[in-house]
């Protein structure tokens, strides 16, 4: 499982990096998801793979770290996952802008 | 004692207060202006004259802790010497402002004027005021700034913007010189405290970080006294109002290095370097500036060079390092201040009168202004050192110390011959003013006809004439037991002995008197000719031009040097700076690499490979390269591929015990979605190229480095995170969290206990800058232009449209309006569906998966919908959604929640929680972080619904805008507008 996992975070930011170094803007917010989902991942493997076992307690317990998933990477991940969204919206927007202001999709504004 | 501590406090903010009225006066107000000013000056001199008996036996303190844990304090401090400068400070600031009251032009803005003089003289009194190294030095800068809004005060003057800019140049330049010295001389002595520094000049001497320090305040000191070779600007200064020119420009602002150099002159002077460096730069100054003073045309060009001489006077007898060189330098400082003012206002005077100080063009005033002209001369005659007034004895003073034995070097043994030649030059200056301006043949062709001035106007000029006069002929019954008591204090040690008597014998320093004033008068017949001749500038030094030096530099250091390294090392683009960072990046990646040697895989035993889970990253796998494949000429399909991509994320979650990463994805993956379709509009139609057009080599060298990075980026992250996954978790802070989660947070969801309790901190950040993004967004989008070509009806309405139109039974819109009819009603049913589910969410997140941030999630796609299945204009009519409320509240109730724990005396969000028992739904855990999770929960749907709303109102806007220009409709849309901003 491990192995599967390390590969699908090596493709997905490879790919989006791939596409962040494109000059479409449309590519760049593409391979920025790409790369979030990656990076997200990454952090939470940090937390290492453990199968069901969710960071839930049972009512009225003091919990013991080696019976439950980290919650750590998790509660970093949940957030990384908010600005991402925060992220892709506003870069979206100036893109738009930039197009309207700019008349091209080109990253810098203007076509070489 | 308390009473002097408030005096002192009250004396520095006195002006600045003033400055603050000052600048709320209407434009004209100049009478009201300048008696603020004038009783600002007054109340001040007030003051600091009832301090004095405390002053002139020890120093008046007041410390105020500010950080202290830096060594950090306000703190204020009054002994003789500053006491004797805060007198000129305000006195004479007194003087000014009743001086420039007849000075400005009724059509000048005066009490801005006004405002920042008296801005400059708190500046100026916080310098010399301050008990702390790093408080002076943030006065000297304010001292800079306020001196570039005088000099520049005629902006509508070229002349007044050029010198403005210079002075700043110099001065801060100097002033952050100044400021990286104060900080070593403070590591060196360990306090910034102005009592200890002063008394560890033994400690400081001997540290290896002296010549640095020392180098680094003299610099400071030097371009603030106009001191060779930063002298040049001066005199470009001379474009401000005379009146500055009078105060900061020769009483007192130029006299802060000197004022500075005597302050520390305990702690740093009495070396060699010291010697070594002052008195080479200070004698320089002083013959340079008297010569160049000779051959002026411009009479305030000519005070001013005098002025540099003078300063170049009193930092080489700061010097010579000997006690009784200090004495005559503070005894010098206060002399000049008095006769140079009385001369800049008589200058001032002249150029109010006649319109023109162009010596080539005044002569023979006398006869139209007797009285001015009497009172110049006098002070002229006390600049060029003439018994029976002050300046002689100063003078005399320097005269004895450069005569007498310091080091023994040659430069030692040269000082009594160039200090006697300055004095020629001195003697021959002051006559050249007072014989160019009062004497000679009657003017011609002045701009104005001459006459006295206001009788208010000259009596600055009485005022400090007198003083000359006074101090001058009996000097121990007036300025003597204040210049001892600012003398004790300056130099830390027992006064040497001296006497400040008018009549000392025939002497060395009576002899040099002497020659100086019968060579200056030969001097000055000699050159009588050659002056009259209208040449502009001394001989020798014509060619060299400080300004052009200066502008040169400038123009290097901040145009050419930048352009060339912005041509070198920056770019405009995107591409190579991404690219540049990325392979940063990986080189930071790959560094610990390099240097520690490789790493093999961990002891950790491999969890077993399930073939679903292959088969599950295989389809993610292939749907992120394809992705990444197909976003140039197919949006739609990179932007499902993506889709998939974060669906195969989601389950990725749920397979690795991560319940509430799980929802939180597929919900943001569906408002990403939308949010993504909804942008898709806006974008250019792009074709994939035809057959057998190749691409240029550039292009095709640009992709396989990119794609080189890429795959190294890719296999270095595989790597380093498989690496990782084989070695065992260290402990951490989970451990707390796993913990108390449930004992302390009272939530058996651990990371919902984390995010709104024991980081709810994190969590109330994050949520504010969603709440920023989102207003962004809104903002932008108020702004925003579609380009032309996307304005256009699509083509799939249009289409739609013209099988409307060709059908007889049909009316235009009906393909529209059936489109998605029957999953449309699905959703207007799904509505009251999701919101329950959203409530069911939130209610369960502290103990189960969900929580208020998927909770708001959700709840904002119910509303977003809706708008896809009816369209904007419908879903406004039935349902006002507004964001910017949900999230005000939001952020109102989750910092509110966080101010609460105050009243309870704990900090800021810590949390309480309780389970309550409700019939029927049972036992439901109660806790303050509930009601912060509520916060989270407004605060996103507002967020994200305002997000996705603005987008779709850009169609609308677009069609609208379009619109024929029919007068009724036209209205009516905006009106419509109106209220769906409103909405908004």
């Amino acid at each position: 499982m491990e192995l599967i996992l390390a590969i699908g975070i090596g493709i997905l930011a490879g790919s989006g990096v791939w596409l962040v170094l494109r000059p479409r803007t449309y590519q760049v917010i593409i391979g920025l998801s790409l790369i979030s989902y990656g990076v997200n991942l990454f952090i939470f493997v940090m937390g290492r793979v453990r199968i069901g076992m969710p960071p839930i307690l049972k009512p009225g317990t003091v919990g013991d770290p080696a019976g439950f998933a980290d919650p750590m990477p998790q509660a970093l991940v949940l957030t990384a996952i908010v600005i991402g969204f925060a992220m892709t919206a506003l870069y979206l927007v100036v893109l738009l802008a930039a197009r309207g202001l700019t008349g091209t999709d080109h990253v810098d504004g203007r076509e070489e | 004692m308390l009473t002097s501590m408030h005096l002192l406090l009250l004396v520095l903010v006195l002006p600045f207060g003033g400055s603050l009225v000052a600048a709320f006066l209407p434009t004209h107000a100049r009478n009201a202006a300048a008696l603020l000013a004038g009783l600002v000056g007054f109340l001040g001199t007030l003051i600091v004259a009832l301090l004095y008996s405390k002053a002139s036996v020890g120093a008046v303190t007041l410390h105020v802790p500010w950080l202290p844990s830096l060594g950090l304090e306000f703190s204020l401090r009054l002994d003789g010497l500053s006491w004797l400068f805060a007198v000129m400070v305000y006195g004479i600031g007194m003087l000014v402002a009743l001086y420039a009251r007849y000075y400005m032009a009724e059509e000048d803005p005066v009490p801005r004027f006004f405002s920042f003089l008296l801005a400059f003289m708190g500046a100026m009194a916080g310098v010399v005021l301050s008990g702390n190294l790093i408080q002076i030095v943030f006065f000297w800068e304010l001292t800079s700034l306020f001196s570039f809004l005088l000099i520049g005060y005629w902006h509508q003057n070229a002349a007044a913007r050029d010198g403005a800019r210079m002075a700043l140049t110099v001065t801060a330049t100097g002033g952050l010189c100044l400021f990286v010295g104060v900080m070593l001389l403070g590591h060196i002595v360990g306090s910034y405290d102005l009592d200890v520094v002063l008394a560890s000049g033994k400690m400081i001497a001997e540290d290896p970080l002296y010549v640095p320090a020392l180098i680094l305040i003299l610099i400071g000191a030097f371009t603030k006294s106009a001191q060779f070779p930063f002298h040049f600007w001066l005199p470009h200064a001379m474009a401000a109002p005379t009146p500055v020119s009078a105060y900061l420009h020769s009483a007192t602002m130029v006299k802060a290095g000197v004022f500075l150099l005597t302050r520390l002159w305990p702690a740093l002077a009495g070396t060699d370097v010291w010697f070594y460096i002052v008195v080479p730069v200070g004698l320089a100054t002083l013959v340079i500036g008297a010569f160049a003073a000779i051959f002026q045309q411009d009479l305030k060009g000519l005070l001013a060079y005098s002025t540099i001489s003078h300063l170049g006077l009193i930092t080489l007898l700061l010097g010579l390092g000997s006690p009784l060189a200090a004495v005559a330098a503070i005894f010098h400082t206060i002399n000049h201040a008095t006769f140079k003012a009385s001369l800049f206002m008589a200058a001032g005077i002249i150029d109010h009168e006649t319109g023109t100080r162009d010596l080539r063009k005044l002569s023979g005033l006398y006869p139209f202004m007797p009285v001015t002209a009497r009172l110049a001369m006098v002070a002229a005659a006390a600049m060029a050192g003439v018994p029976l007034l002050n300046g002689f004895l100063s003078k005399e003073m320097f005269f004895a110390e450069a005569a007498a034995d310091h080091t023994g070097s040659l430069l030692d043994d040269s000082l009594p011959y160039f200090a006697t030649l300055a004095g020629i030059f001195s003697v021959a200056y002051s006559l050249r003013f007072i014989l160019g301006a009062f004497f000679g043949p009657p003017p011609t062709d002045l701009p104005h006809t001459p006459h006295e001035p206001p009788h208010w106007m000259r009596f600055p000029i009485e005022v400090l004439v007198l003083i000359c006069i006074v101090v001058g002929v009996a000097p121990s019954f007036t300025i003597g037991p204040m210049l001892a008591s600012a003398a004790r204090a300056a130099i830390d040690t027992d006064l040497p002995a001296y006497s400040l008597s008018l009549w000392h014998g025939f002497n060395l320093a009576l002899a040099m008197s002497v020659v100086a004033i019968i060579g200056g008068v030969l001097l000055y017949a000699r050159l009588r000719n050659y002056l009259d001749s209208g040449i502009e500038g001394p001989p020798l030094m014509r060619r060299l031009k400080g300004q052009r030096i200066f502008e040169n530099v400038l123009v290097t250091v901040s145009w050419r040097w930048a352009r060339a390294l912005e041509r070198w090392f920056g770019t405009r683009r995107l591409q190579p700076q991404l690219r540049s960072m990325i392979a940063l990046t990986l080189l930071g990646g790959f560094l610990p690499f390099a240097l520690h040697g490789w790493v093999p895989a961990g002891p950790m035993p491999l969890t077993p490979i399930d073939p679903a889970f292959a088969l599950v990253w295989a389809v993610g796998a292939t749907c992120s390269l394809a992705a990444a494949y197909k976003a140039k000429y197919h949006r739609f399909a990179a932007l499902v591929l993506v889709g998939a991509v974060g669906l195969i994320t989601c389950i990725t979650f749920v397979w690795m015990s991560a319940p509430d990463l799980a929802v939180t994805q597929l919900l943001v993956e569906v408002v990403t979605t939308v949010l993504l379709l909804l942008g898709l509009r806006w974008l250019p139609k792009r074709m994939e190229p035809q057959e057998g057009e190749h691409t240029p080599l550039n292009v095709a060298v640009r992709r396989r480095l990119d794609l080189a990075l890429a795959v190294l980026v890719g296999v270095g992250l595989s790597t380093l995170s498989y690496l990782v996954m084989t070695r065992p978790l260290p402990e951490s802070v989970s451990r707390f969290f796993v913990e108390r989660a449930y004992t302390e947070g009272g939530g058996t969801n651990i990371v919902n206990v984390i995010l709104v309790d024991f980081r709810g901190f994190d969590t109330q950040g994050e949520i504010a800058v969603l709440c920023i993004v989102a207003l962004t967004v809104f903002a932008l989008l108020r702004r925003f232009r579609p380009a032309q070509e996307t304005i256009d009806t699509p083509e799939q309405q249009r289409l739609q449209n013209a099988y409307d139109e060709a059908e007889p039974e049909r009316k235009v819109g009906d393909t529209l309006s059936d489109y998605l009819f029957v999953p449309r009603i699905i959703m207007h049913w799904m509505f009251p569906v999701v919101c329950v589910l959203a409530v069911y969410l939130f209610m369960r997140g502290h103990d189960l998966p969900g929580g208020g941030f998927a909770a708001g999630v959700t709840l904002s796609i119910a509303f977003v919908m809706q708008y896809i299945a009816s369209g904007t204009r419908w879903v406004e009519d039935h349902l006002r959604v507004l964001p910017l409320r949900w999230m005000g509240v939001g952020l109102l109730l989750s910092v509110g929640t966080g101010i609460g724990a105050w009243a309870f005396g704990f900090p800021f969000l810590t949390s309480h929680h309780q389970y309550l028992a409700l019939p029927v739904i049972g036992k439901i855990p109660l806790a303050t972080a509930l009601l912060f999770d509520l916060g989270v929960f407004a605060l996103v749907v507002g967020a994200t619904v305002l997000i996705l709303i603005a987008l779709a109102h850009q169609s609308l806007r677009s069609r609208r805008e379009e619109a024929p220009r029919e007068a009724s409709p036209m209205v009516e849309t905006r009106r419509e507008s109106r209220t769906t901003a409103g909405g908004l």
